[in-house]
């Protein structure tokens, strides 16, 4: 036997009682927490604020799309960051101009660890724990993008903000297959003592800009 | 068949463990501290959900089901993930996924490589469960730990003493030593920013030369043929996309249904374990995806005892856990003792249960236990394992077991309880025996306490005062009363008076 069959042999062995079919058994379960929610839009974008801020993300919110170069440029220059990265194909118009701009063209990965500065957009947001979820590919960038420099400055649309996740998850699961990464706040460690340490591995700082 | 769990076969009795532990004061200082703040933490996080009961709830149903058809779901994971792209290998045992990994590890290796192999690593217990460091090792592979604290445990040569902060029992000033010893960094400080950054720096070049990667999984989506990794410090990141090669071990008992059953264990998975509303990022893939991450994706699925479990009702809820640690943080035992006196990677109350079952009882005997049985971490499970009942199980399995082998038949502990068993199912028996008792502890008395017993209740008696028999027990008094008649009624009314 494989251990394939010898694996699935033992649990058939074990579950001596079947249950009946899993599909209507899975749909059963009873599901009482919330899924939706009343809150309305303004509720909403508060709730995101206050969670991001407290993850110590920098929150800039504009009022349209022509803002957003000069968001970028505002929160680059208060770091101190002269370049910046973006995935292929990112809409030139959201760029600062004063700014040199390196586009992911397949870049190797010692040419992205030298990067400080990477944007990109997000498919959804979770206002009650501060999560943005990246769908990997297009103008989110391939996942290393937003892994080795340093800050990562992050496009989210008003509309993208749900207020819990399971409304959030909804809305990606049409593209459940893809490379996902959900991000709430920079990287943090809190094993030395438990103190929680922001910027391990992952991007040291994070900006939402917040786009009405 | 060779079911390992870490080096539990090895590990000295609970009982001899603990007292070394106890004896240890720096330990059981660090200790307490990071499960308080941890506990602290997450009361604050599970009290602002108001729903917090029902997805407790839903998240033991969906465990519940998914384990009630395994085989179904583990075929529909195989299936998805193999159709991305990814490949499937099962493992029975911890010898045949090490062999597995091995394998892999050499087959994406050029031949012509003179170098030592390195692969990172990003935290998973499952592979301290098979001791899969040692097997690599073995075979002139370098494992490299990439989590924080997996990293102080490895260079300090010191085994994980928590499922979640696996390095909880150092403070900032012995790790600083770890890391200025195997670091070349002689002006380290013990500042936690600095020790952060020194790993950082450490662990960059290695992720960006390192081909290979091993990781752990949370879940397995069946209905995706995703996997899923729940982390906070982006090693986890690194390691899954870095690389050109991801090899993935998975425990059968990971795979739930659906996408959708996320949305209950991403609310409760860090809420639980760190106390977070959500920790810092969570990985989500399906098989390979062409030019982003590894193009090379394994995932070893193991059982290693775990099908055995599946069985009884009662053991099977074990298999529902996901691995929060919320239930060491409350366990009254576990915050003197910490993880070592488990003498299982797997410790606190899910080690007490999990270990010896894994194993079929071999080993651990003593873990059912080590424990007061308070339902503390019951209380705290995200998927309601009932913890003091599988343990109060497990005992009464330890003790029918014993009572197989001529030694334990005619053990001083299986003798007393037989006598006991004898003595209570008898109300003259036990009048009589109360009678002797009495007289019996006259000569152990001391200021109206019983200090120091002998023979087996002495170990009772050495840390804890007894009160005696008093000389009136409520069965004389019962006999005694002035044949007044009881009832709901008049009892009612004199509670009431009171
Ligand atoms: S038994 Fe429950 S509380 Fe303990 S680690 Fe597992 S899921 Fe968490």
């Amino acid at each position: 036997m494989t251990a394939r069959e010898e694996i699935l042999a033992r649990i058939q062995g074990a579950l001596h009682v079947r249950a009946s079919d899993p599909a209507n058994g899975h749909g059963k379960i009873e599901r009482t927490y919330t899924r939706t929610t009343s809150m309305n839009e303004h509720e909403t974008i508060e709730l995101f604020i206050d969670r991001l801020v407290d993850y110590d993300t920098e929150v800039i919110q504009v009022a349209s799309d022509s803002e957003i170069a000069g968001a970028v440029a505002q929160s680059m220059t208060k770091a101190q960051e002269t370049a910046l990265l973006a995935p292929a194909g990112f809409p030139q118009e959201w760029l600062p101009t004063s700014i040199a701009i390196t586009l992911d063209e397949n870049l190797s990965h010692v040419t992205l660890d030298a990067e400080k500065t990477v944007i990109t957009t997000c498919e959804a947001a979770v206002a009650s724990t501060g999560t943005i979820f990246l769908v990997h590919g297009g103008t989110q960038g391939r996942r290393v993008i937003t892994l080795l420099p340093d800050h990562h400055i992050c496009i989210v649309r008003r509309s993208q903000v749900y207020s819990v996740l399971p409304e959030a998850l909804a809305a990606v699961t049409a593209n459940a297959t893809k490379p996902i990464t959900t991000i709430s706040g920079p990287s943090a460690t809190s094993d030395i003592e438990m103190v929680r340490i922001r910027g391990v591995h992952g991007p040291r700082s994070l900006t939402v800009i917040l786009v009405s | 068949m060779s079911i390992r769990v870490g080096k539990a076969a090895k590990a000295p009795a609970f009982p001899i463990a603990a007292h070394k532990a106890l004896e240890n004061n720096q330990l059981r200082a660090n200790v307490r501290r990071a499960t308080t703040t941890i506990r602290n933490k997450r009361a604050l996080r599970v009290e602002e959900m108001p729903d917090w009961e029902s997805l407790r709830s839903a998240g033991a149903a969906i465990k519940q089901h998914t384990l009630a058809h395994l085989d179904h779901y583990l075929e529909e994971f195989v299936r998805n993930c193999e159709r991305a792209g990814g490949k499937v290998h099962w493992a029975r045992d911890a010898d045949e996924a090490n062999s597995i990994a091995i394998n892999l590890i050499r087959t994406y290796t050029p031949k012509d490589s003179t170098a030592p192999v390195e692969v990172i690593k990003v935290k998973t217990m499952t592979s301290d469960e098979i001791q899969m460091n040692h097997a690599l090792e073995r075979e002139g592979i370098v494992p490299i730990e990439t989590d924080l604290a997996d990293m102080i445990v490895q260079l300090g040569k010191d085994e994980p003493s928590h499922i979640v902060v696996p390095a909880l029992h150092k403070n900032r000033t012995e790790i600083r030593d770890i890391f200025r010893a195997s670091m070349a960094q002689p002006e380290l400080t013990d500042q936690p920013e600095d020790l952060t950054a020194a790993a950082r720096k450490y662990l960059r070049e290695r992720f960006l030369r390192t081909k290979i990667a091993v990781s752990g999984a949370n879940f397995a989506i069946a209905d995706t043929g995703s996997v899923c990794v729940v982390e906070s410090e982006g090693n986890g990141r690194m390691c899954l996309t870095l690389p050109e090669v991801l090899i993935t071990l998975v425990g059968i008992e990971k795979v739930i249904p659906s996408f959708g059953d996320l949305e209950v264990f991403l609310q409760t998975l860090p809420r639980s374990a760190t106390g977070e509303r959500m920790n810092p990022y969570n990985s989500l893939w399906t098989g390979v995806t062409p030019g982003d991450g590894p193009q090379h994706f394994h995932v070893i699925l193991l059982d290693n005892g775990r099908t055995k479990l599946l069985e009884d009702e009662m053991e099977r809820e074990t298999l529902q856990c996901i691995r929060c640690a919320a239930c060491l943080n409350a366990c009254p035992v576990y915050r003197e003792t910490g993880g070592h006196a488990y003498g299982s990677i797997y410790s606190g109350p899910i080690g007490a249960i999990l270990s010896p079952q894994l194993q079929s009882l071999e080993h651990s005997r003593s873990l059912p236990y080590a424990s007061t049985l308070c339902g503390a971490c019951y209380e705290v499970c995200p998927v309601k394992i009932n913890i003091p009942e599988v343990l109060i199980h497990l005992r009464g399995r330890v003790v029918r077991e014993d009572q197989k082998t001529l030694k334990g038949k005619l053990g001083v502990e299986n003798i007393a309880m037989q006598a006991a068993a004898t003595i209570f199912r008898s109300e003259r028996r036990y009048e009589a025996s109360q009678r002797l008792a009495r007289i019996g502890q006259l000569a152990f008395e001391r200021k109206g306490l019983l200090t120091n017993l002998p023979g087996m209740a002495g170990g009772w008696t050495a840390t804890r005062d007894l009160k005696p028999i008093p000389s009136h027990s409520f069965r004389d008094w019962w006999k005694s009363r002035n044949n007044t008649t009881w009832s709901p009624k008049s009892n009612m009314s004199q509670g009431g008076a009171n």
